[in-house]
């Protein structure tokens, strides 16, 4: 009871905080953005008289450029709301008169993060959504497996935030967003050495990515999302420059799993041990 | 259960070290069912991190707490006690009444009851005419008299309050003292921490004077009434016969300058040594036994240097 009793008050929180209205706000600027080039894009090969597959293909990498930067402002998003609500409330003495009620700290702790996670999701289902509404209506393309794309760039979303959580129950919010933060920047840079690896055929290389992905698996789940959702042929030939030449397998989404219950289980057993 | 032959609060030998610095050094404490218990003691004495203990929000380094006859900390417990933080602070984009249904709500409190409970808590704590506002148009003593309705709205059989009379005008203090008194009368236990020895004088029927996190002495504030036994009496007309004539009640008697000070062993002999003197042709102006005043007796225990 306790754990919805606080994710029902997170997602509040979120929504009259202003929060999620800036965000989708900003989003929806984002996919005006979006649309307004694509559409520009989709006049311009009508006049040159592109032939289809050409023209479907360079749509599928619009579209992938599209929910590349939905991935980015989605892992912002996830990091910089969620990154104060434990630690802060902690400082400010906030979490004392919820603390000291009826209620075991893992619900506290779990209702908040069950917040986020429903905030998350409508967010990322918006933009992802938007996105591919945009790219179907300018230029009749969609992701290739919309679900399992839009499902691996939430799992991303929800591993940063478990683990945004975790760092929160050690630390104060600004060392936690920075470690969060940093976390992700160097699986994010990991991904883009397996890339180049992968391209150079340089092995050592691709092994260096494949490592930092085992220290923060949040980057290559976006590239096994890409992979599921970008054209067949863009990953077959292997040229689009957001994804896939070397494509996380599934034992990585597995082990991303494994990933986020384990920081999430950390968080719950430092919170509910420390002193509030 | 709860049981209500178990004391509200016993505590032994509990100590919290934080880092290298003890906060509590050894709290060994028992505070019976229905007592408004006080405790005294200087900034940085241990107060709120003794609170916080019982309340399970900060862990024993060593020792043994229990409140309601269950270990402090127990979800159980919990739901039988109230709390007002030292700084009550909460999501400030509630309303008072969105505030105090989410409080409800985690104990457990059906919407039914809390259609009832909210506005008369409100009420209670003079916000209803704010019951509407935003928490963070809120004055500090505003939000301490929302936290303190939080801190009642299950009726607990056991109040803590953190330093309640903080931020507060006289008004506010005076609603708190009343209801520290209307909760006495249905029976419930409140801590009362405070440095301000006034407060705690008015309303406490017992106090442990706190220092470095250990409890120099316990006193019941009924009893300190009782030792009433020094004695001013402003008279003229006394004589040197008058004051030998007093050796009979007492071996401490002075005169100077109008004022005949003397110390008695009980209160109900000074009738008679008014009656004396009267008969013996003095004049007398004003009678008045003196008290020794809480803060005294804190500054002889605690020491006047204030623990620091």
């Amino acid at each position: 009871m306790g754990v919805w009793i606080m994710a029902g008050v997170t997602f509040r929180e979120a929504a009259r905080k202003k929060m999620l209205w800036m965000a989708l706000a900003a989003g929806c600027a984002f996919l005006i953005l979006f649309g307004t080039g694509l559409n520009f894009q989709a006049k311009d090969f009508a006049k040159h008289g592109m032939s289809p597959i050409m023209r479907r293909e360079i749509s599928f990498t619009m579209l992938t450029m599209g929910l590349y930067a939905v991935d980015l402002l989605a892992v912002l998003m996830t990091i910089l709301t969620s990154v104060d609500t434990l630690s802060g409330e902690i400082a400010s003495g906030t979490i004392q008169a919820v603390a000291t009620k009826p209620v075991p700290r893992w619900q506290v702790l779990m209702g908040k993060w069950l917040g986020f996670v429903a905030m998350l999701t409508t967010y990322i289902a918006i933009m992802v959504g938007g996105v591919n509404a945009i790219t179907y209506l300018m230029a009749r393309v969609t992701a290739r497996h919309l679900l399992s794309g839009f499902l691996l760039m939430w799992m991303e979303s929800v591993v940063l935030l478990s683990v945004t959580f975790a760092f929160a129950t050690y630390f104060s919010t600004l060392t936690s967003g920075i470690l969060a933060l940093g976390l992700h920047g160097l699986a994010f840079i990991g991904g883009w050495i397996e890339q180049l690896g992968a391209i150079t055929q340089t092995p050592r290389a691709v092994t260096v990515g494949v490592i930092a992905s085992v220290i923060m698996p949040s980057e290559a789940l976006w590239r096994r999302a890409a992979f599921e959702m970008q054209s067949p042929l863009a990953n077959a030939m292997r040229v689009s420059p957001f994804s896939t030449l070397s494509v996380p397998s599934i034992a990585m989404v597995f082990y991303a799993g494994l990933y986020l219950t384990i920081a999430l289980a950390l968080a719950v057993r430092r919170f509910s041990q420390r002193d509030l | 259960m709860t049981r209500s032959s178990d004391p509200a609060i016993r505590t032994r030998g509990l100590r919290k070290v934080f880092g290298g610095k003890v906060a509590v050094r050894n709290l060994t404490l028992d505070v019976a069912r229905g007592e408004v218990f006080g405790f005294l003691g200087p900034n940085g004495a241990g107060k709120s991190t003794s609170v916080k203990m019982l309340l399970g929000l900060v862990f024993p380094t060593s020792g043994e707490a229990e409140i309601l006859g269950r270990p402090a900390g127990d979800v159980k417990a919990r739901s039988k006690v109230g709390f007002l933080p030292e700084h009550f602070r909460f999501y400030d984009w509630l309303t008072p009444a969105e505030l105090l249904k989410l409080h409800g709500r985690l104990y457990g409190m059906s919407q039914r009851v809390l259609r009832e409970r909210i506005p008369t808590l409100l009420y209670l704590v003079g916000l209803t005419p704010h019951r509407d506002k935003r928490l963070q148009e809120f004055s500090k003593g505003m939000l301490q008299r929302i936290g303190l309705a939080q801190a009642l709205l299950n009726d607990p059989e056991l109040i803590f309050l953190d330093e309640p009379t903080s931020g507060l005008d006289p008004f506010g203090r005076r609603m708190v003292r009343d209801i520290i008194k209307a909760q006495r009368d249905r029976g419930a236990t409140v801590l009362l921490n405070s440095h301000l020895l006034g407060e705690v004088e008015i309303t406490c029927d017992r106090v442990a004077f706190i220092k470095d996190g250990e409890v120099l002495e316990t006193r019941t504030l009924e009893g300190e009434a009782k030792e009433q036994n020094t004695v001013l009496i402003r008279a003229g007309k006394v004589t040197d016969e008058m004051v030998k004539g007093l050796a009979q009640w007492t071996s401490s008697a002075q005169y100077e300058g109008g004022r005949l000070v003397f110390s008695l062993s009980s209160n109900a002999t000074l009738p008679e040594v008014v009656r004396y003197l009267v008969s013996a042709g003095a004049d007398i102006y004003e009678v008045a036994p003196q008290r020794l005043s809480l803060e005294e007796r804190f500054l002889q225990v605690v020491g006047s240097d204030g623990g620091m």
